[in-house]
């Protein structure tokens, strides 16, 4: 089978594997643990609902001709994360292994990988895109239409199949994520980006999500002179998308959450002006805000499991537990409602399934531009980076937990119930 | 007439009567002119019980072929029994007559439905399409030049690369190849087959020869895709399983189905031309390949 790797998993480059072939597989790392090929590692695993375990699992292996494994160094926990923990999204099992925002060392390539070498640092994006077909050189990286071998199952409930993606079920690819001590990445031609020496990894860690999603939804909005921006969710994401649409010109950029810490940091950290949406009617205060006329864009940094209040968030909350509505769209409702005519409602927030009662009439009638899509992080990379490099934004002033991997249950728990000021949880899988 | 009109329509008139045979023999005994005793009323039930049965059978399925003739093999039973009556004494000639008449009418009904059915079903075979046959229709757009796409499938060696139920392909002549694929539960099968028709850059037709194990027939078609987008490869095959239709109902519940199998390996196709191989998951590379559709049966 093509790009089937040698089944002797103690053979080294150059020797004649068990089918007689000479063994392709350039292992040029040295280092030691990599050597025993029957080495186990640990890996942060779903077990069902509220529940992630670390348990050992096997070294990742290459599998086809253009994979690199990559030793991890941070790894981080993801707020669409958290919809697996919370039990939203379908297709997956116990035992897969979760995360998809990592970065770390190269330490294996396959035989087609010319770009990338033993030692290499790497962060790595979190779609998985071959380069190759005619999405990915659009540079629509989150829909690459070969990375995903389930595609099958994804048409059923899309239509289309979008790209695979790391540690996030079934229906995106099955592949093994992040949140552990080593990763397979595939098409690693395309996707990981070397960072330069001297970058600490927590500068850089999030250019594997949550930095190019806050911009690409910043982007979406087409931002103009004078552009007033209304985000909600002040979660990293949030976070990352208010300092971005000032980077990309907003005039002024109105951040919504209830929690005053995450408030605070958008104000501080982001220069934002904050709503607190238990506190005060967000509809009124937006338009009082803006002269009556509304937002010029908004930004949904919430998705699926927005926390709705009164009568229309139990209505969202009651139809999710007798699955009769997929997602909670409160946000994306208020969102639209908000927007002033014209305007661009942009939707990085995560959602899975079907929504009720969107006021499609409302963005209609009212000409709205809705954009959306999982981040196309490979188009942003290289010039997100470069911004980095210059001083423009140091995105790890969203960090506010490291733990090592073994504490990773600990993390969600503090990540999902917001406790100790949490907005973002930075696994080290090698601390061990 | 169109048969299936007239199938549901006997489907119907069967219903009715063997509801009224089975709840009322006497007055349908009557009716006639049958004497009404507790032997006829049993002979009354049991056709009634049959009647019932073939209007469920007949209105049950969307070609009831072995129905309409199970009716015509009941109107035979019905004018035996009705033509033993004329010779009794304690009939009523003239009802008995009329009954019998009504019933060559039906008969008469009866065969040419089935009959109908039996030509159709012949045309079926013969085309190798609609119930009986089976035809796919699936089409992908590869990211690759025209030429170079026509050139990879027209060298059937190739095919295996990408089509995961096709174990090997030799050529074994100028338009002639030798065909090996697995089937259901673990078999596999074999036939030769050629080229029917070759336009370069455009087109391949091919059909299996006579004495295949599963006939079948197909066409590819290659059409530059608008705007720079590549190559639509258009691909259309007829089919007779093996076992007709009950034997594609089972290899369905297997999971074989061929309209997904054909997506599958025309998706692996642009894969191939496109990045070079089939890329795997973990959990696909531990099922030995992507996940297939949940299936009763493990299958590869």
């Amino acid at each position: 089978m093509a790009g089937r790797r040698n089944l002797r998993p103690w053979c080294r480059s150059g020797e004649l594997t068990n089918q007689g072939r000479v063994c392709k597989r350039r292992v040029i790392s040295a280092s030691q643990d990599r050597m025993k090929r029957w080495a186990r590692m640990k890996a942060n695993c779903w077990m069902g609902k509220n529940s992630v375990q670390v348990e050992e699992v096997p070294d990742p292996k290459i599998l086809n001709s253009r994979d690199a494994i990559v030793k991890i160094s941070s790894t981080a926990i993801c707020g669409s994360d958290l919809h697996l923990y919370n039990g939203f999204i379908p297709t997956m099992e116990k035992g897969d292994i979760l995360g998809h925002e990592f970065m770390g060392e190269v330490v294996e390539v396959g035989n087609k990988v010319e770009n990338l070498a033993a030692g290499d640092r790497v962060v790595v994006p979190f779609p998985i895109s071959c380069g190759n077909c005619w999405s990915c050189q659009k540079g629509l990286f989150s829909v690459c239409e070969n990375s995903n071998p389930n595609a099958w199952m994804a048409e059923e409930v899309y239509g289309h199949s979008p790209a695979g993606i790391y540690g996030y079920s079934h229906l995106l690819g099955g592949y093994a994520g992040g949140q552990a001590q080593y990763a397979r990445v595939p098409y690693a031609d395309v996707g990981p980006i070397k960072i330069p020496d001297g970058m600490p990894d927590e500068k850089v860690l999030f250019l594997s999500d949550v930095f190019p999603t806050g911009y690409m939804a910043a982007e979406n909005c087409d931002i103009q002179p004078g552009d007033v921006i209304a985000v909600w969710g002040c979660g990293p994401v949030g976070q990352l998308a208010i300092k971005s649409a000032f980077l990309l010109g907003a005039e002024r950029v109105i951040a919504i959450d209830r929690f005053p810490y995450r408030l605070n940091m958008a104000q501080v950290q982001g220069g934002a002006e904050t709503l607190n949406y238990e506190e005060v009617d967000v509809l009124d205060a937006l338009k009082e805000m803006t002269g009556g006329r509304g937002p010029d864009a908004c930004i949904d940094a919430v998705g699926i499991e927005a926390h709705g209040t009164g009568l229309v968030g139990a209505y969202d909350r009651a139809k999710q537990a007798v699955r009769v509505e997929t997602d909670r769209p409160f946000v994306l409702r208020e969102a639209i409602r908000a927007c002033r005519n014209g305007g661009t409602v942009s939707v990085p927030g995560v959602y899975s399934g079907f929504v009720d009662k969107v006021p499609f009439g409302s963005a209609m009638n009212r000409g709205l531009t809705i954009k959306t899509g999982q981040t196309h992080v490979q188009r942003y990379l290289r010039p997100l980076l470069e911004r980095i490099q210059n001083g423009e934004i140091d995105p790890s002033f969203i960090v506010t937990h490291r733990l090592p991997l073994e504490d990773a249950p600990r993390g969600y728990e503090i990540f999902k119930n917001k406790l100790e000021d949490c907005v973002k949880v930075v696994l080290k899988p090698q601390a061990a | 007439m169109d048969e299936d009109r007239l199938a549901n329509g006997l489907g119907w008139f069967s219903l009715g009567l063997g509801l009224a045979q089975v709840a009322a023999p006497r007055s349908l005994s009557r009716m006639i002119g049958v004497e009404d005793t507790s032997g006829s009323r049993t002979v009354m039930r049991s056709v009634g019980v049959r009647e019932l049965t073939s209007g469920a059978g007949i209105l049950g399925q969307p070609m009831p072929v072995g129905w309409v003739w199970g009716r015509v093999a009941g109107d035979a039973m019905d004018l035996t029994l009705l033509g033993a009556e004329l010779t009794s004494d304690t009939t009523e000639r003239d009802r008995v007559t009329m009954a019998l008449a009504s019933v060559v009418g039906v008969t008469i009904l009866d065969v040419m439905c089935a009959l109908q059915y039996r030509r159709r079903v012949a045309g079926l075979d013969a085309r190798m399409s609609n119930n009986h046959g089976k035809e796919v229709k699936k089409s992908v757009t590869v990211n690759r030049p025209q030429e170079e796409v026509y050139r990879f499938w027209h060298d059937f060696r190739n095919l295996p690369r990408f089509a995961r139920h096709l174990v090997s392909v030799q050529v074994t002549g100028d338009r002639r190849s030798h065909w090996k694929a697995k089937a259901p539960a673990g078999m596999t099968v074999e036939w030769d087959a050629e080229v029917v028709t070759d336009r370069p850059n455009e087109l391949i037709a091919w059909r299996s020869l006579p004495g295949a194990a599963v006939e079948n027939a197909g066409a590819v078609r290659f059409v530059r895709a608008p705007g720079g987008r590549g190559t639509e490869v258009h691909v259309e095959l007829q089919y007779n399983p093996p076992g007709g239709t009950i034997g594609a109902t089972v290899a369905k519940l297997l999971g074989e189905e061929p309209g997904r199998q054909v997506e599958d390996d025309l998706r692996a196709f642009k894969e191939v031309l496109e990045t070079g191989e089939v890329i795997q998951s973990e959990a696909s590379a531990k099922h030995g390949g992507p996940a297939q559709p949940p299936a009763m049966v493990p299958q590869r």
